[in-house]
């Protein structure tokens, strides 16, 4: 086996037997990077210099018996985390040139536990999209089929680890950010609970919706990353002073007791693929196999759910992307010499097509006239919705559903239709309204070869059983051994 | 047509984006299809159901007082476009 293809959970146990250094993991990652970079495009900003001084510290740490679980583990940033000192540009002109000057608490944490950063993944803009087209400067491809989206908006670090660029990576996920790209690009990807991990230092699309996640080779690693970015912090006041369980300790085999629901309006949904269908079919009967019971549940507002994200999502980014005005960071239009015509004019220039739509879409919400009718009742029915999913877990532990419609699409395919392009996200987005966690594993392949996710959802920080779950799925089956050919 | 040209124009201009004339159509297009597909909002029914902002139980966090290490101001000024002894420079204003 080659040194980039390890996980998480074996290249530590031969970093801490010595059997292998983390100099020589990270060379091998690089030098895997500058094997594949050129077809995959997972990178935004790449530091191999900064890396190997990391790895080289990572080193003298084992050496002395210092080790954790992720000391010395080549990770990919998604490039809307700061990190001090490293470029982090939201895949946006308006951030190209952002140096920020302090880290992000998850790359905080990754930094004190002796992780190595090897580069900034790439995303849709502000991670405003689910195919990685709406990046203002680069290009990603799905590592299975390079003419193919590796789906979004954390498509760059789903590419990265699909593509052994990096051992794992974190990516964001608002509606499905995290789910939908490691479901296309076969990898394991967790949103966890709203609150559950801190969101200081990462750019805000839609506060109320945003959490920042793993993106894995398998479950264990999952769990791994899960026990270090969790947690309070008092630099975010929407992170949840809950403690926190050692995730490592659910991967046990054992579903007897567990129920898992079936949402009936998921498996009637429009589009979907047949392929996608069947494989979601027969992991069903896999779990169940394995002694999980099994009950058809409603979520009667599913497909209210899109609308209501699609105005509350909009609606909060337009605010939050106020503060882009060309003045304390970012880009500046200097030809300008009045200000409302610097501020316009900034804007305009360093905000990509998708983002200007929905700063206008969330601006139109929530003004005069039109509050009520698009941005209250929005509000309204996601409480309808969230009650939904109380009902359902009052009768089974998880819910189990597709991630996507359909497998990865073309490139290029619906980059005109934003309005089809936001339904594909109708399995995910019902998560972060509801604020609850939801976990992507590899769950099978389409006859054209691509991979394809089955998305279990749970209560509020019930994680654990997400772990749970999953990683019986993941024992019994061979997905996500598969690597795609590059 | 859902949503107008000037409708765009006004709303961007409350956005503060000098938007591409030859994208004004397309928006305006795009953005009335969304908010047409929006409309199915109106068939639910939501009299007296309270609106949720947030997902997760949390009401208000406070914290004490103290004083805590902040950015250094250098720091806090080093990717400002244009700046000057401490300060960020706009553009005038007000003009005389």
């Amino acid at each position: 086996m080659k040194l980039y293809e390890l996980t998480i959970k074996k290249a530590h146990m031969l970093l801490k037997k010595k059997e292998i250094s983390s100099r020589e993991l990270t060379r091998a990652v690089l030098d895997r990077i500058d094997a594949v970079e050129k077809h995959v495009g997972a990178y935004i900003t790449l530091d191999s210099e900064m890396a190997l001084a990391q790895a080289k510290i990572a080193d003298k740490e084992i050496s002395q018996g210092n080790i954790l679980p992720l000391t010395g583990i080549p990770m990919a940033i998604k490039d809307l985390m700061c990190t001090k000192g490293l470029r982090t540009t939201c895949a946006s002109r308006i951030l190209e040139n952002f140096v920020p000057p302090y880290d992000a608490t998850v790359v905080k944490k990754l930094k004190t536990q002796g992780a190595v950063i090897v580069g900034k993944s790439n995303m849709d803009e502000f991670a405003m999209g689910s195919s990685n087209e709406h990046s203002a400067l680069k290009l990603t491809r799905n590592p299975w089929d390079l003419t193919r989206i590796p789906g979004g908006s954390s498509g760059g670090s789903a590419a990265a680890v699909a593509a052994d660029m990096c051992i794992g990576s974190l990516g964001s996920d608002t509606g499905g950010s995290i789910r939908q790209p490691a479901s296309h690009c076969g990898v394991v990807g967790m949103k966890p609970t709203y609150g559950r991990v801190s969101r200081f230092g990462l750019v805000a699309f839609a506060s109320s919706l945003d959490q920042i996640g793993p993106l894995t080779k398998d479950v264990t690693d999952c769990a791994m990353v899960m026990n270090v970015i969790s947690g309070y912090d008092s630099a975010d006041s929407t992170s949840v002073p809950e403690d926190v369980p050692d995730y490592t300790s659910f991967l046990e085999n054992d579903l007897k007791g567990m129920v898992v629901g079936i949402p009936k309006e998921y498996s009637a949904g429009k589009g979907l693929d047949p392929d996608v269908s069947d494989a979601v079919k027969n992991a069903v009967e896999k779990i169940q196999g394995m002694g999980a019971g099994c009950v058809e549940i409603s979520l009667p507002h599913t497909e209210h759910a899109v609308a209501a994200y699609y105005v509350i999502a909009p609606s909060e980014a337009s605010s939050n992307l106020a503060r882009y005005d060309g003045v304390k960071y970012g880009y500046r239009d200097k030809t300008k010499e009045n200000l409302m015509e610097m501020y316009k004019s900034t804007r305009s220039r360093g905000f990509g097509p998708e983002v200007q739509r929905r700063i206008i879409l969330g601006t139109y919400s929530l003004s005069a006239g039109y509050y009520d009718a698009y941005y209250g009742k929005a509000s309204q029915v996601r409480t309808l919705i969230i009650e939904d999913f109380k009902k359902a877990f009052e009768i089974c532990d998880v819910i189990l559903s597709p991630v996507a419609p359909t497998p990865a699409f073309k490139i290029g395919e619906m980059v005109d239709d934003p309005l089809t392009m936001y339904l594909s996200d109708i399995f995910t987005l019902s998560a972060n309204l509801a604020g609850i966690p939801g976990i992507s594993v590899p769950c099978g392949f389409s006859s054209k070869g691509l991979p394809i996710g089955l998305q279990i959802m749970a209560k509020h920080f019930d994680e654990g059983k997400l772990i749970k779950i999953a990683y019986n799925f993941e024992q019994a089956t061979n997905f996500h051994k598969k690597k795609p050919n590059l | 047509m859902k949503i107008t040209k000037q409708e765009v124009l006004h709303v961007a201009n409350l956005a503060r984006l000098d938007v591409d004339k030859v994208l004004i159509d397309k928006f305006a297009g795009q953005i009335g299809t969304i908010l047409e597909y929006v409309d199915i909002l109106k068939s639910v029914e939501t009299q007296g159901v309270t609106p949720t902002s947030h997902a997760i139980f949390l009401t208000n966090a406070f914290r004490e007082d103290d004083e805590k290490q902040s950015l250094d101001g250098d720091l806090a000024l080093s990717n400002a476009p244009e700046k000057e002894d401490g300060n960020f420079i706009v553009p005038k204003v007000i003009n005389s």
